[in-house]
């Protein structure tokens, strides 16, 4: 598990970038938290950047929508999914377990 | 029989229109007609990714496995020679002819070349996936290469030039580049990369013309400089791809002249992408985009007032990227002459800025290096404070 921050760092409608093997991408979308990779499948652009609506990251270079809660591309021109990682929540403190997929994500 | 659009034009502008067809539960016959041999693919990383060797054929293919169930008819590597305003038909370069109850024009431009540069080996455009081929081969055995215009895919193609570790110049005619879209200052801020990445920007010097029999040699400068080359690109702006609509009554200006939703003066006609010149309501007059964004975005509107809707014309800003030598330059808003650049965060000197362009007080534009979270945040900003033109 690798620590993200303290809940209270990452307040709702805001993202944060974790390093890893792969850099995770974590949201805070009205108190739940997703994290999904941080680099656009498109091209070289960091989904921490983007823009947070509903349940859905715009990436901040050529607007691809990915689901977060599915890594699904929900709006073009990225063209394959994100992975979803598991977040958890303990003690005040966010985590993220990479590459185990987010409970609820196909 | 089931009715028909035709979409000439097979590239992102073509392609948008015909998802966006579909997207709007249109049922009949979708033609898209391309003289390209090539199914539609992205035009960008050409100048990037694609020239520097990073890119695979295969990612810059804009299709994805989505569109083939959208029952599109493709007619590629056919060229539409006229349009039929009566009978609406678009004909071919093979003879023949596709009716259509409806058109989505959207042939796109091409790169503007120097005259009497034809046949002269070693001297390249850059605007088809064709043309990224040929300049990516004659890049791999070149030692010089001399850019003629500092615009952004000159300044792009310069960058990654000197990633392959060629002797770059480029040459600017303005004493400022980028001064048209960005302003003065911006621009020469800009163009400071050149320097910064090791290569030769020579501005306010016109080209008087190439030397070399069979194959270039040098670019000679009106000062009588002569600059040795092995390759030469020309990057000095692209012209509408309207000619073959000459005939065809549709009215053409810079572009095809369209409203604000895309309609050309003839019904069942409209325009998309960077062949379109619609009529801006802010700017008060036809102003022709382009800018990948637009020709992703805009087709959906021209298509539902094609198939009859009515509704508000979606707001818009304007938005372009450019990467050149590692920085991520953005651009969001409409710019004029005098409005007052003003930076927010980050500092020109560091390479990492976000500047907001100002008319009397009021945020219009928006531009960063290397700022894309705050970036998104501001042009997200100005989308919302576009009044709705009704
Ligand atoms: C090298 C390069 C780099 C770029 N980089 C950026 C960037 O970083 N950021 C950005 O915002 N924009 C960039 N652009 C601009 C962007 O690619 C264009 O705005 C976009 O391609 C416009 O799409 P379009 O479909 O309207 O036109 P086009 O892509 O030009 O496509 C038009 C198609 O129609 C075909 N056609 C023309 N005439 C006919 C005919 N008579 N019959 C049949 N077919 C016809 C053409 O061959 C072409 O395939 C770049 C462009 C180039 C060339
Ligand atoms: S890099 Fe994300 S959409 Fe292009």
């Amino acid at each position: 598990m690798i620590p993200v921050c303290p809940t209270t760092e990452l307040p709702p409608g805001e993202a944060t970038r974790v390093e890893a093997d792969e850099p995770i991408a974590v949201f805070n979308v009205d108190g739940d938290f997703y994290a999904i990779d941080d680099t656009c499948t498109h091209q070289d652009a960091s989904l921490a950047d983007g823009w947070l609506d509903g349940c859905s990251v715009e990436c901040p270079l050529h607007a691809s929508c990915f689901d977060l809660r599915t890594g699904k591309v929900s709006g073009p021109p990225a063209k394959t999914p994100v992975r979803t990682h598991r977040v958890v929540v303990q003690d005040g403190m966010v985590y993220v377990q990479p590459g185990i997929t987010a409970d609820g994500a196909a | 029989m089931s009715p028909t659009v035709a979409v000439v034009g097979a590239s992102l502008a073509g392609l948008s229109a015909a998802r966006a067809l579909r997207d709007q539960s249109f049922d009949g016959r979708v033609v898209v007609i391309g003289d390209e041999a090539h199914a539609p693919y992205d035009r960008p990383p050409l100048s990037k990714e694609f020239l520097a060797g990073k890119a695979s054929l295969d990612d810059v293919t804009l299709g994805t496995p989505d569109d083939e169930e959208l029952g599109l008819e493709w007619r590629l590597g056919t060229t539409a020679v006229g349009l039929d305003r009566v009978s609406r038909s678009v004909l071919l370069s093979d003879g023949s002819e596709v009716r259509a109850d409806g058109v989505v024009l959207a042939t796109g431009a091409r790169a503007r070349r120097l005259p009497g540069t034809e046949g002269l080996a070693g001297v390249h455009v850059l605007r088809s996936l064709d043309d990224a081929v040929a300049l990516r081969e004659d890049l791999a055995s070149a030692r010089r290469l001399v850019v003629i215009g500092a615009g952004f895919i000159g300044a792009e193609v310069a960058s990654t030039a000197r990633t392959l570790g060629l002797e770059v110049t480029v040459v600017e005619a303005m004493p400022v580049p980028l001064a048209g879209p960005l302003g003065t200052e911006m621009g020469a801020v800009c163009a400071e990369l050149h320097a910064d990445h090791g290569t030769r920007l020579l501005t306010g010097t016109g080209v008087a013309g190439l030397v070399g029999t069979g194959r270039v040699e040098a670019v000679e400068l009106t000062d009588g400089t002569r600059l040795p080359a092995d390759v030469v690109v020309v990057g000095i702006g692209a012209i509408p791809n309207i000619e073959w609509l000459a005939d065809s009554g549709v009215a053409l200006g810079n572009g095809v002249l369209t409203d604000a939703r895309g309609v050309t003066n003839i019904p069942g006609v409209v325009a998309v992408g960077d062949c379109a010149a619609a009529w801006s309501v802010s700017a008060e007059r036809h102003v022709r985009i382009e800018h990948w964004t637009h020709a992703l975005e805009q087709p959906a509107t021209a298509v539902a007032t094609l198939l009859g809707a009515e509704g508000a014309v979606p707001t818009s800003v304007p938005y372009f990227w450019s990467d050149q030598y590692g920085a991520r330059i953005q651009f969001a808003g409409s710019r004029r002459e005098d409005d007052v650049a003003r930076v927010v965060e980050g500092s020109c000197a560091d390479r990492s800025f976000l500047v907001v362009y100002e008319r009397e007080g009021t945020p219009v534009a928006v531009l960063g290096m290397n700022q894309p979270r705050l970036f998104t945040r501001w042009r997200r900003q100005l989308r919302s404070a576009v009044p709705t033109p009704s």
